[in-house]
């Protein structure tokens, strides 16, 4: 094995895990548009065949839930991008959940595909990263996880774990030269908020995708998608308990 | 159950070895690249690893801590078979100070299980992180090589584990010849599975220490010479940039172990508490030291510490004999973790060590050569340090008797041809006048630079233990290869 020489530009390659639509699919299109080698991972395969021809990403159906899979699978993405800098997870499930309803079942759906897809994959490229001392892990996590909201307990369960997994991550690999970077998308106009009535400051996804990618390039800890959610969630953070439990936020 | 809940509640069931994709690089980052690494925690994982790669054909690099500082732990194939997870410390035998390891434990690991016993390692390297199970590999040597030998010297026997799935026992006495060939035998033969190392047994925490300016290299040469009677370690630090009636100049440091009763206070000196390194650099927290250290990595930056670093040690002669702690004597590359970052964190930089090992006669003429040609070519390497050393048994030897010059040169994508060029025709004139090297540091040797400095009929024996031994060519690295190809030749 030999060092490659470096008179070529650096190169660009990169994994989204979520890539079939919303966020990650337009991620997948603006890394392209950039001239970036992009891997582009999901469940549906119909979707992710139309954006690999769309984009010359490369395509592979992959579903969130399957951990054991994930080792082999990187290994086999990094070799055929020839390397690796960024890693996109964006999969996520968002299940509506009645005012009433406790169903553990499709709770723990949300946990497997929104956290312990990002831990395998967290995992996986943390290793990697690590080792060749350079890299970018974007995780794709939201406004919800802020506080403990009646409408989708488990939803925002899986986003503040997968803030405080994301932290670890940037602290642990901070002297590794890698950098670990916490996306919170408020509302975005994707398939998850269709049907959601009016929401504020909707942005779409495109405009989501450039924002975040801005985010990972000046080496952001973590973002808020707009930038104005911000102060929305310092607000609510700061409203205490006694009082939240009466709002219907 | 649906496949969500079966995979979050019956997830943690591993059943076989710890694997990983990684970038894996020689110490020095000048080479490197992305492999599959493979951990075993025991001999079961180990085996069922070895009749894997045999029946798929896919060749294996044994690596420890990755402390060689070029090819010797990188893959030729996609797989690394990474020791370090199998680090228990099977037994120490504290009447006779014998320690039974398996190879995954580093030299820090033993020090810091022995010494409080009042047990040193015989031969440590000048830095603590290396596993045992590479250190016998490379057969590694420390700053009292001139008078103890290499590690190898220091072990009693091992077991060692063949790419057949056969454990072998082998020692002075039974096995010789393939005790003899294993050790320094950078991984080609088999895998250690166990070492049993002798120790030596000390009567205090510290050494006493003593520095001294070497003017020019015949005077650092001459003053290894004949001190090495009188003292248990001798190394000496040579500012390269130095030249004309300088040349070579640098400091020595000397030490010696403490007799019985010489330290008062030994129960606490051989505790763990007095040998921490400092945990800061002159006020700088140690893990960011290196930031600064990059500030000067360039050849004016270099010249001026080197330069600095010679003329401030009056200080330290002048305040004549004082006592240090064994790991702040021993393992001075320690001293500022991740110092190498100063050659370069990316990119493709950082440092080779080219490290000539000269017989005694050749070694005045030579170095200066070395230093001379380097200073003309513009290719000064910016730490050199000079040891002595003594031959030792082992096949393929490095050690002779004589001494040995260690040059780190920095390497950058755009200097990197030249340099190795450079290196390639220094090491012609080492080879014409009979010197060596060593696996642990090489990263320039050609082919037939590395069967000329053998004796032939070793190297023939050699490549017969492995061709007997290993006869599919399971254990080959990105050294072995670039050195002998595939040893079925010839």
């Amino acid at each position: 094995m030999n060092a490659s020489t470096s008179t070529n530009p650096p190169a660009r390659r990169a994994i989204v895990v979520g890539a079939s639509s919303g966020i990650g699919a337009a991620l997948v299109r603006q890394l392209a548009r950039e001239g970036w080698k992009v891997a582009a991972l999901a469940r549906r395969q119909s979707e992710l065949e139309a954006l690999g021809k769309q984009t010359g990403a490369l395509v592979r159906v992959h579903d969130a839930q399957d951990f054991d899979a994930v080792p082999a699978l990187f290994e086999e993405l990094v070799k055929e991008l020839g390397g690796l800098e960024l890693v996109v997870y964006a999969a996520a499930v968002m299940h509506r959940i009645g005012r009433d309803e406790y169903d553990t079942r499709k709770d723990l759906e949300q946990v497997a595909v929104n956290l312990g897809g990002c831990i395998a994959w967290g995992n996986a490229a943390a290793l990697y990263f690590k080792s060749q001392r350079a890299g970018t892990i974007v995780g794709i996590s939201s406004i919800a996880g802020e506080r403990g909201r009646k409408g989708s307990p488990v939803y925002g369960t899986t986003k503040a774990a997968m803030n405080t997994y994301l932290e670890a991550l940037r602290n642990r690999l901070a002297e590794s030269n890698v950098h670990v970077c916490t996306i919170k998308p408020g509302f975005v106009d994707t398939a998850m908020t269709a049907g959601m009535g009016k929401l504020l400051w909707v942005v779409s996804a495109d405009e989501a995708a450039r924002q975040i990618l801005v985010a990972a390039r000046t080496r952001a800890n973590e973002r808020f998608v707009p930038r104005r959610w911000w102060f929305v969630a310092t607000a609510i953070r700061s409203i205490p308990s006694f009082l939240f439990r009466h709002l219907n936020v | 159950m649906s496949a969500t809940l079966r995979s979050l509640l019956e997830m943690p069931v591993r059943t076989q070895a710890a694997r990983s994709f990684e970038f894996v690089e020689g110490w020095g980052m000048s080479a490197g690249g992305a492999a599959r690494v493979l951990r075993p925690a025991n001999l079961e994982e180990l085996r069922a690893l070895l009749a894997r790669a045999r029946s798929q054909r896919s060749p294996l690099a044994l690596r420890g801590t990755g402390c060689s500082y070029g090819d010797a732990s990188l893959p030729v194939g996609a797989e690394v078979l990474d020791l370090s997870r199998m680090n228990r410390l099977l037994d120490f035998d504290k009447t006779r100070g014998r320690a039974s390891c398996e190879p995954g434990v580093t030299v820090e690991a033993l020090w810091r299980a022995i010494l409080p016993e009042g047990w040193w390692p015989r031969v440590v390297p000048g830095t603590m992180f290396p596993t045992l199970g590479g250190a016998a590999a490379m057969n590694i040597h420390g700053k009292n090589n001139f008078e103890v030998g290499t590690i190898g010297d220091a072990i009693l026997e091992f077991d060692l584990l063949l790419a057949n799935g056969e454990l072998r026992t082998a020692s002075r006495e039974q096995e010789s010849d393939l005790f003899h060939a294993a050790i320094g035998g950078f991984g080609m033969l088999g895998v250690f599975t166990r070492l049993v190392l002798e120790t030596k047994k000390v009567h205090s925490g510290d050494v006493e220490v003593r520095a001294v300016r070497a003017r020019d290299l015949a005077f650092a040469l001459e003053y290894l010479e004949e001190q090495r009677e009188r003292c248990d370690y001798l190394v000496a630090w040579i500012d390269a940039f130095a030249r004309g009636r300088a040349l070579g100049r640098g400091l020595i440091h000397e030490a010696r172990y403490l007799e019985p009763g010489e330290d008062s206070r030994a129960q606490e000196t051989l505790q763990l508490a007095h040998q921490d390194l400092p945990a800061a650099v002159m006020g700088v927290p140690k893990s960011e030291a290196w930031r600064a250290l990059r500030l000067l990595n360039n050849d004016a930056g270099m010249r001026a510490l080197n330069a600095f670093k010679y003329h401030s040690s009056a200080l330290e002669v002048w305040r004549g004999p004082y006592r240090q702690a064994h790991a702040a004597f021993a393992f001075l590359l320690d001293y500022v973790p991740n110092w190498k970052f100063a050659y370069g964190r990316e990119g493709r930089r950082g440092l080779i060590q080219y490290q000539a090992f000269a017989p005694r006669a050749a070694a005045h003429e030579l170095y200066r050569e070395i230093l001379e040609r380097s200073q003309r070519a513009g290719i000064v390497p910016y730490l050199g340090v000079l040891k002595r050393h003594r031959p030792d048994p082992f096949l393929l030897t490095h050690a002779l008797d004589g001494y040995s010059l260690a040059l780190d040169f920095k390497v950058a994508p755009e200097t990197r041809a030249q340099l190795w060029k450079h290196c390639e025709a220094l090491s012609e004139r080492v080879i014409d006048a009979g010197g060596r090297f060593y696996f642990a540091k090489d990263s320039t040797l050609t082919p037939a630079q590395a069967q000329r400095m053998f004796p032939a009929d070793k190297l023939a024996r050699f490549r017969a233990l492995k061709r007997e031994l290993d006869p599919e060519n399971v254990f080959q690295t990105g050294l072995s290869r670039r050195l002998f190809g595939d040893f079925r030749e010839r």
